[in-house]
């Protein structure tokens, strides 16, 4: 097959791919936000459940990643800044670097593996076992019933374990600041809050809500995607994790440049 | 609730009146075309059994009365309106009269027994939590599943999924009910015990079932109507007793069990799929 072909097939597969998650997006956001109102109840109960697992149960593992990025970023910063006489400065890099960017990437990372991978694996699950099939029999649409309560549960956890992340971050790089660099936790927590401005934090929510999208619909749709048999759920588990993980750096490329672009000068 | 789907304004309504009547009914996966047109009546309060070796178009046929395929032609009318043309909320509120026993059972492996039969009932009506419970009881003591409320389906049998997956189709007192493959993976025991279920709700409820089987006793046992899918076609259409006495070399294959050439390649096997002899080959 020539070059040429393989691109533009390549390239409509891919916006196929990207508007079947728009569509399993809209939909879900329609029973989660507009049906409510038309006198159709969201599931609450699911999305407490999806929220507990989605959020609370994974607080352990994105404080400590975060504390040792903070930590990382701190080192790697203070390597530059000791040559340059500015080991102050530390305490803003950090800060920054995790509202910014790494608090909301590192957590999506981190719910990617816990989450986007088990929603494909529990709708793969259930349409090999053909229990989407029996939703759709019953009249339950599965969208309504299954991705609409998960996409309320990203939505709201995604934004808080962001802003866990970008705290639990700064303690990281404050070990080192208060270790190495001179600074009390006291002048350490000050540095950062001056070196912040309410952008930043905008900055690293909105990143948070749509990376939260992304990791919902794509692991929704891998699910829903499933072939037949149980080695292709699988399947649809690391596809998900790999698409979401790409999809997220993507989407975090276009937002950064939009930021940048439209950041007050 | 159980009784005759048809439409309250027709005058029609007593046992026998075609509950579903297919017309010229025509499936294609791709390119390829499963069901070749068929036609064909169910009616009101009898049972037929829809036959047909592996690769007939039987489960077809059934996924796609149900809605869970579209049909590329044809209609299905049912209540006096084709279902295959419907929009979708029209398409469930009917489905909300049907019931449907998947070949696995397909129970919410998340939930108990008592609230995967409980779902509908809680998603489609206004009941309060009590009358479910009491509904719920009452669903799972006829098909012989009492005092399993509790159990989660990975800790029941093969048999026991199929009557806890009868009991959840029959949660809303459906009018017609579907199968697919009841007996299947079963030992003939149990199987004997889901079609002594299937004619104890018969006589119960006068309700209209299609079932899907390609188990031959069972069929007999259970049919007041048997229809024989051979490669997307209806080769045979009428009571047990016609089709025994049918000697139609295509029935008669199929009933006293004569094997047919074995499928060795791909193209074998897409014509076994659909009949249709493949342009390479022509």
């Amino acid at each position: 097959m020539p070059l040429t072909e393989q691109i533009g097939g390549a390239t409509i597969s891919g916006l196929a791919y990207v508007g079947n998650l728009t569509r399993l997006t809209a939909g879900a956001a329609r029973a989660a936000f507009i049906d409510p109102f038309r006198g159709r109840e969201i599931r609450w109960t699911r999305s407490m459940h999806q929220a507990l697992h989605v959020g609370v149960m994974a607080i352990p593992v994105v404080s400590l990643i975060s504390f040792f990025v903070g930590l990382i970023l701190a080192l790697q910063a203070a390597y530059e800044l000791r040559r340059l006489g500015a080991l102050h400065l530390v305490a803003g890099t950090v800060a920054l670097s995790m509202t910014r960017e790494l608090g909301p990437l590192m957590t999506a990372v981190v719910v990617i593996g816990r989450s986007g991978s088990a929603f494909a694996a529990e709708i793969g699950t259930m349409k090999v076992n053909e229990e989407i099939d029996a939703l759709e029999t019953m009249a339950l649409e599965p969208v309504h019933f299954l991705v609409a309560p998960k996409l309320v549960a990203m939505l709201v956890m995604m934004p808080c374990l962001t802003t866990w992340s970008d705290l639990t971050g700064v303690l990281g790089g404050g070990l080192f600041g208060v270790m190495s660099a001179g600074f009390s936790w006291h002048t350490y927590l000050q540095a950062t809050i001056d070196a912040m401005v309410r952008r930043d934090i905008f900055i690293g929510l909105v990143k948070s809500i749509i990376f939260a999208i992304v990791i919902t619909a794509v692991g929704c749709q891998e699910g829903f995607t499933t072939g037949l048999g149980s080695e292709e759920v699988g399947k649809s588990t690391t596809a998900a994790v790999v698409k979401s993980i790409f999809l997220v750096i993507l989407m975090d490329l276009v937002f950064t440049s939009i930021f940048y672009l439209t950041a007050p000068r | 609730m159980a009784g005759q789907l048809i439409s309250k304004n027709e005058p029609a309504g007593e046992r026998g009146a075609p509950a579903i009547s297919v017309c010229d009914l025509r499936v294609k996966y791709g390119e390829r075309e499963i069901l070749h047109g068929i036609s064909f009546d169910a009616p009101a309060g009898q049972t037929v059994v829809i036959l047909g070796g592996s690769g007939s178009g039987k489960s077809t046929l059934l996924r796609t009365l149900v809605g869970l395929e579209h049909p590329s032609g044809g209609s299905i009318w049912i209540r006096g309106k084709d279902f295959a043309a419907m929009k979708e909320s029209e398409r469930d509120e009917l489905r909300k009269r049907m019931g449907m026993s998947f070949q696995g059972g397909a129970l919410f492996g998340s939930m108990t027994v008592a609230e995967n039969v409980a779902l509908p009932l809680r998603e489609h009506t206004q009941l309060d939590e009590s009358t479910i419970d009491i509904m719920v009881r009452m669903k799972l003591n006829q098909v012989g599943l009492s005092g399993f409320e509790n159990y989660m389906p990975a800790q029941l049998s093969g048999g026991m999924k199929k009557r806890a997956a009868i009991a959840r189709a029959l949660a809303m007192d459906p009018e017609v009910l579907f199968f697919d493959e009841p007996s299947a993976g079963l030992d003939p025991v149990i199987a004997a015990g889901i079609d002594d279920l299937i004619l104890k709700l018969k006589q119960a409820f006068q309700m209209t079932m299609l079932v899907v089987t390609h188990e031959l006793a069972s069929a007999f046992l259970i049919a007041d109507r048997m229809i024989l899918l051979i490669k997307g076609d209806i080769v045979a259409d009428g009571t047990p007793e016609e089709l025994r006495q049918s000697t139609q070399p295509r029935v008669r294959q199929f009933l006293d069990r004569i094997s047919e050439k074995e499928v060795t390649g791909e193209i074998d096997y897409l014509q076994m799929l659909t009949g249709e002899i493949p342009p390479e080959r022509q």
